[in-house]
């Protein structure tokens, strides 16, 4: 087991190598120029020198090692520096990534969005697991029933209508209509009582249902397939045949042994939260990763869209080792050789 | 994916292959129904604009962020323009992205798994590259082409052919891994059958064994797949265009109408609701076609019920 581990980490540096080159080459073809953002009346010699002190004119492998550099060795530390709150040696040398936007280092802008991205991306996720794994469990122990017909019209409606339609569909109803919920996020808002705390609840209640709603639809069906595959298997007759109870069949057997692809489909869907990310929070105006990420692309800000298109390959890679590695672990009949 | 075999025994029941497949197709209520849906919005689309004939560009300020209406049946934009006429030009653009889009996805997908499946050499090295795309993280990466490339591409092919080409491109070539995988798949098994040992016999050149005996007994998944490309790149269209960042407002599609109606949702409802129903509609038929496509070409469930 930890061979394949670190057969699997040695394989992810070449790919991660790969992907951050792709991603590194395709923007540096960008257009786009650090200064053309800045009022017009700046001289271009002065203009010149903002460039050159942003490191946008040296050449391209230059400017990747570089970046690269940044990427894994220095930002992580200032993170970890942030994180302690106490300096490391070095601290001066190391040069961030900086955003030339907002001329912070990218790491601290990541930092500051992530918290809004992971509380309701995040949570909408959970939801969406804890609503998908009964109903899909129901499904499959009822197959052919009302219930398993009306969720499996529900769990298509839910994967083919956009998340962004559904979204503006909610507000219209809920925002516009009946005046229920707020329909911008206010990210500044502090839950100190119980009024602001169920103003933070009512500004969830849209984003997190619409997401968890289209997360479930996905997993409920898969979770139904698996289910319906262990029903039938010799291994659920036997424990019936010791004369067990159908509840513990059920719970106990079944859908343990069910359960085994379905963690591994939530792990690989984790990075997803993040892409998922960028359109949700479009819909609702929370100020997440996504956002960042938007207004990065449109202020055509190279390092911080770099750097969050990365991470989130690096997610990408990281947990489809860990959803690998999972599945060896609870399913003991996976050795990897 | 040893379930591939009973395939060719069932060209020996009685009735024919396809009308086998038909059959089965049609018990599907949810496929029959998707099939209808989406013929139904497609005539709409193709036909609409020969009798609905008022221009999708036209404005008229006298009459903006109107309800719907008689004269109007969708309402008027915030610029007068003709909500109906433009739901039906943008339903033409949004559906032709997503065939060609689909196109391209599945020629790519099944000429990398082809080859991949065919030639033991290049299996390692093209999975790998199927790898790599799957880990990209391909909404941030779309969004970042767009916006660098799309001026090029205006200037050198004019605004509309310019973002069409680059938008079914991007999403094309970034789609065909899952049918790369499953094609390769069954090429590795079917290679191994008797027909191509006798065909490698026979002397058929190798390009000749791939596509033309192989490749007929890899079609059942490639058309799921297909069908449900297409469903995909319509949302993926529509999703990158309601981040601004697909086609401009000058060109409607139904993503780019949903965007630039979420700016007059307690004016103009109605406005997000149309587009947001055709793209959804369209979405939801293709899924269930697909679902009763699937089931009718697997030989497993064909003959079940």
């Amino acid at each position: 087991m930890r061979r394949y581990l670190l057969r699997r980490l040695l394989v992810a540096v070449p790919t991660l190598v790969a992907i951050s080159f792709i991603i590194f080459a395709v923007l540096d073809l960008a257009p786009g120029d650090p200064t053309g953002n800045l009022p017009l009346t700046i001289p271009p010699e002065v203009r010149d020198q903002i460039r050159r002190s942003l490191g946008a004119d040296d050449p391209f492998l230059v400017k990747y090692v570089k970046w690269a550099r940044q990427f894994f060795v220095y930002e992580p530390i200032s993170v970890l520096e942030q994180a302690i709150g106490r300096d490391l040696p070095g601290k001066g040398q190391r040069v961030r990534i900086v955003s030339w936007q907002t001329r912070s280092p990218v790491a601290d802008l990541i930092v500051q969005r992530m918290p809004q991205t992971l509380w309701v991306v995040g949570l909408a996720y959970i939801f969406g697991i804890l609503i998908a794994v009964p109903v899909g469990v129901i499904s499959a122990y009822r197959q052919y029933s009302w219930f398993d017909q009306l969720g499996t019209l529900i769990a298509m409606i839910g994967f083919s209508v956009p998340t962004f339609f559904m979204g503006l569909l909610a507000i219209i109803v809920f925002s516009v209509q009946l005046r229920w919920l707020p329909s911008i996020y206010d990210t500044t808002l502090v839950v100190r009582d119980w009024p602001s705390f169920v103003q933070q609840f009512k500004q969830m209640v849209m984003p997190v249902t619409v997401l968890a709603f289209y997360n479930a639809s996905q997993l409920s069906r898969f979770m139904r397939a698996t289910m319906l595959d262990n029903l039938h298997q010799d291994y659920a007759r036997t424990a019936r045949s010791k004369g067990l109870r159908e509840r513990e069949v059920v719970l106990g057997h079944v859908l343990r042994n069910s359960l085994i692809p379905v963690v591994t489909l939530i792990a690989l869907g984790i990075p997803t939260i993040f892409t998922g990310a960028i359109i949700t929070e479009q819909i609702f105006r929370v100020n997440g990763l996504g956002d960042l990420l938007i207004r990065g692309i449109y202020n055509s800000d190279i390092p911080l869209v770099q750097t969050i298109t990365f991470m989130f390959a690096v997610l990408i890679v990281l947990f489809n080792i860990l959803a690998d590695v999972a599945y060896g672990w609870l399913d003991p009949r996976i050795r990897y050789g | 994916m040893a379930d591939l075999a009973p395939r060719a025994s069932d060209m020996s029941v009685q009735r024919p292959y396809l009308v086998e497949v038909w059959r089965q197709f049609a018990r599907h209520r949810g496929a029959v129904l998707g099939t209808v849906v989406f013929l139904a919005i497609v005539l709409t689309v193709v036909i609409g604009p020969l009798i609905y004939t008022v221009r999708p560009a036209e404005t008229n300020v006298r009459a903006r962020n109107q309800s719907p209406s008689i004269e109007r049946p969708f309402g008027t934009d915030n610029l007068g323009r003709d909500l109906l006429a433009q739901n039906l030009a943008g339903g033409r653009i949004s559906l032709a992205v997503g065939l060609v889009a689909m196109v391209i996805s599945i020629v790519v997908g099944t000429v990398i798994g082809q080859l991949a499946g065919f030639y033991p050499r290049l299996d390692g090295p093209l999975m790998r590259l199927t790898d790599l795309f799957l880990a990209l993280p391909i909404l941030p990466l779309l969004l970042v082409a767009i916006m660098l490339f799309r001026e090029a591409l205006r200037a050198a092919v004019g605004p509309q052919t310019g973002i069409f080409l680059l938008i079914v491109l991007l999403i094309g070539l970034t789609s065909w891994m899952n049918t790369a995988r499953v094609v390769r798949g069954d090429v590795l098994a079917i290679k191994e059958r008797e027909f191509v040992t006798a065909a490698e016999a026979l002397g058929s050149s190798s390009d000749r064994i791939m596509w033309l005996h192989i490749l007929p007994n890899v079609l059942s998944p490639i058309l799921v797949s297909a069908s449900l490309g297409v469903a995909r790149a319509i949302i993926t269209e529509s999703a990158l265009s309601f981040l601004g960042l697909g086609f401009p407002s000058d060109v409607p599609t139904w993503g780019r109408l949903l965007f630039d109606g979420k700016d007059y949702l307690s004016i103009t409802p109605m406005r997000v609701v149309w587009p947001g129903l055709f793209i959804s509609l369209t979405v939801l038929s293709i899924n269930f076609m697909g679902d009763g496509l699937r089931d009718a070409l697997d030989p497993r469930l064909r003959g079940r019920t």
